[in-house]
């Protein structure tokens, strides 16, 4: 057989700008690339002498999907460094937020990106003309998310009401009533995304690498939580860079993140979902047995089951917190500059991202650091992607290509969410 | 609401940002019933944004390989975009997949026009290149000739 090179210069339906090279000689997998280009470093960058209060603002400009992550991940590093704990009910409202943005994200990629994969579908646009109903399913989740995020946030995308401290202003137990109704509807859209997608055909696939997410006593981690493996790391952020290491890789300038000493690791709904299975709330744990998912999943291509039941556990818990709701005494606590170093973690739709800042005692950023969950999770990609490869090698170089990107879109990789122009490309790739 | 215009980008991503700039330039120089809303978020989101109007103008920008700072117009009321063209858009969901979901599902405003602008720069950063910020009067003033034509 002869050497050949399957190539996609820009991966349609992944977040952002991508591209992937895999390059066979005869059967044998001689290389697979993932070329990434991120945008973090520039933001990094870009925080270096500016006040630590503008961190929620400046990272929520990084991702036009999860812009909330990026605040919480700073306010939680900043506000940990100045010794500030936030009351309970503001706590709350950030968990409602990030519900928000997981609803939002999760619905536009099990409907938009990811379901036409297993369909036989190009995208959304073909499978909406044969399955309308499904479509606007998607569609209504994605705007009850949109609607939280708007009612908490001050604004749909790139929220203005979060600072550290707390927020600019606190909704009334009032205004959170709106959300009621529509977030009942969601929940059993929700539901049904869990049955519909419990019903696609799956290749059976497991990985092997650890599994790395926050987890936090008794709930599913989101906002918070303690950074755990399912080999037994139980660690602070503080600990982060202790026990995981980044490498530039010269074709990205992204950073490749491995555990000291370890090696591969994946963050993200499956990692989630076995490390915090317990902590799902009823309905969302009889939905994922329901669905034919045990109490751990490591099939990347049923990560789409996974994600349905994490949309069904966001919008039930954003209803307990709403119905849990005590107006704070003030929408923010006040938050004095400490010099020293920051650092916070939250679980973005993709997974663990860290955030990590130097401040002097005026409040002056002299350095950040930022690792998105996508570059903590290339190593995993291209390693699945090897194996993927190397088990179909004797498929065609189109549908050989539509696997590989299929197997990327599996971790919903947020390439570099920051970018809507449109590529005109008059050749096919 | 019976006319929008939505401009769409992302101000740190260079020229990226060109659909955002013809926004602001917009305010203020609109009729009364048009809405001016800046775009920040991944496109699926227009539908909900042109939904009830009849109505809507796109602008981002978009490359093509013509001379930066190129103004292409694209009637997407006649004219479907053609999938293979938008299938390679480096995000998620372009406005090309927005516009054709939206037609799939009946919720296309009558008329839509999508104004592409060429651009040169889309590295992490702030600022337009110069071709572009110099096309920026001239897609206001289509724009607002395309308003006028539709009052």
């Amino acid at each position: 057989m002869p050497s050949r090179t399957i190539r996609t210069d820009y991966l349609a339906r992944v977040e952002g700008e991508g591209a992937m090279t895999v390059r066979l000689d005869g059967d044998r997998v001689e290389h697979v690339e993932l070329r990434i280009f991120e945008p973090p470093r520039f933001f990094e960058a870009l925080l270096r002498g500016r006040s630590f209060r503008e961190a929620p603002d400046i990272t929520a400009r990084i991702c036009g999907i999860c812009p909330v992550a990026y605040q919480t991940s700073a306010v939680n590093a900043l506000e940990s460094l100045c010794g500030v704990d936030v009351p309970e009910p503001i706590r709350l409202l950030r968990r409602l937020l990030y519900c928000g943005e997981w609803i939002e994200s999760h619905a536009l990629h099990v409907y938009m990106l990811h379901a036409p994969d297993f369909l036989g579908y190009d995208g959304a646009v073909e499978l909406a003309k044969d399955a309308p109903q499904a479509v606007e399913r998607g569609l209504a989740l994605k705007k009850t998310g949109n609607e939280v995020m708007s009612l908490v946030g001050g604004r749909e995308i790139h929220p203005i009401n979060v600072r550290v401290g707390g927020f600019y202003r606190a909704p009334t137990r009032r205004e959170l009533r709106v959300l009621v109704e529509p977030l009942e509807r969601a929940r059993e859209a929700a539901l049904e995304t869990v049955r519909w997608t419990a019903g696609f055909e799956f290749p059976e696939r497991t990985v092997a690498c650890d599994l790395v997410a926050l987890s936090q006593p008794g709930e599913y981690a989101i906002e918070r939580g303690r950074v755990r493996s399912d080999t037994g790391l139980d660690i602070d952020a503080a600990d982060y860079d202790e026990h995981f290491e980044e490498e530039h890789v010269e074709r990205s300038n992204a950073l490749q993140s491995r555990l000291r000493g370890g090696g591969t690791y994946l963050c993200g709904p499956l990692a989630r979902y076995t490390l915090n299975h317990d902590a799902l709330s009823p309905l969302a744990r009889e939905a994922a047995r329901d669905a034919g998912l045990g109490t751990s999943c490591r099939d990347p291509f049923r990560s789409i089951v996974v994600r349905s039941v994490e949309l069904v556990y966001a919008c039930d818990e954003a209803l307990r917190v709403i119905a849990a709701y005590e107006e704070p005494d003030a929408a923010a606590v006040p938050v004095e500059p400490v010099a020293g170093t920051g650092y916070g973690v939250s679980e973005a739709p993709r997974g663990l991202l860290y955030h990590r800042y130097r401040i002097d005692g005026e409040g002056t950023i002299l350095d950040a650091k930022i690792v998105p969950p996508t570059s903590q999770n290339q190593l995993a990609i291209e390693d699945d992607l090897r194996n993927v490869v190397a088990g179909n090698v004797q498929l065609d170089d189109d549908r050989l290509r539509n696997l590989c990107e299929q197997t990327i879109r599996n971790y919903d990789p947020c390439i570099s969410c920051a970018t809507h122009f449109l590529q005109l490309e008059v050749e096919r790739r | 609401m019976t006319r929008v215009v939505l401009a769409v980008g992302n101000a740190y991503r260079r020229d990226d940002g060109v659909g955002l700039a013809v926004g602001a330039a917009l305010a203020g120089r609109v009729a009364p019933d048009v809405v001016v809303v800046p775009c920040e978020q991944e496109p699926s989101r227009l539908i909900d944004a042109w939904n009830g109007a009849a109505t809507a103008v796109v602008v981002d920008a978009m490359v093509s390989g013509a001379r930066p700072g190129t103004v292409h117009r694209f009637d997407a009321s006649t004219d479907a975009i053609p999938a293979g063209v938008f299938r390679s858009s480096t995000h998620a969901f372009g406005v090309g997949d927005a516009v054709e979901l939206a037609r799939a599902l009946g919720r296309l405003p009558a008329r839509v026009l999508v104004y592409g602008v060429e651009g040169e720069a889309f590295d992490a950063g702030e600022g337009l290149t110069r071709s572009v910020q110099d096309a920026v009067p001239n897609v206001v003033a289509a724009v607002l000739d395309d308003l006028t034509e539709t009052t």
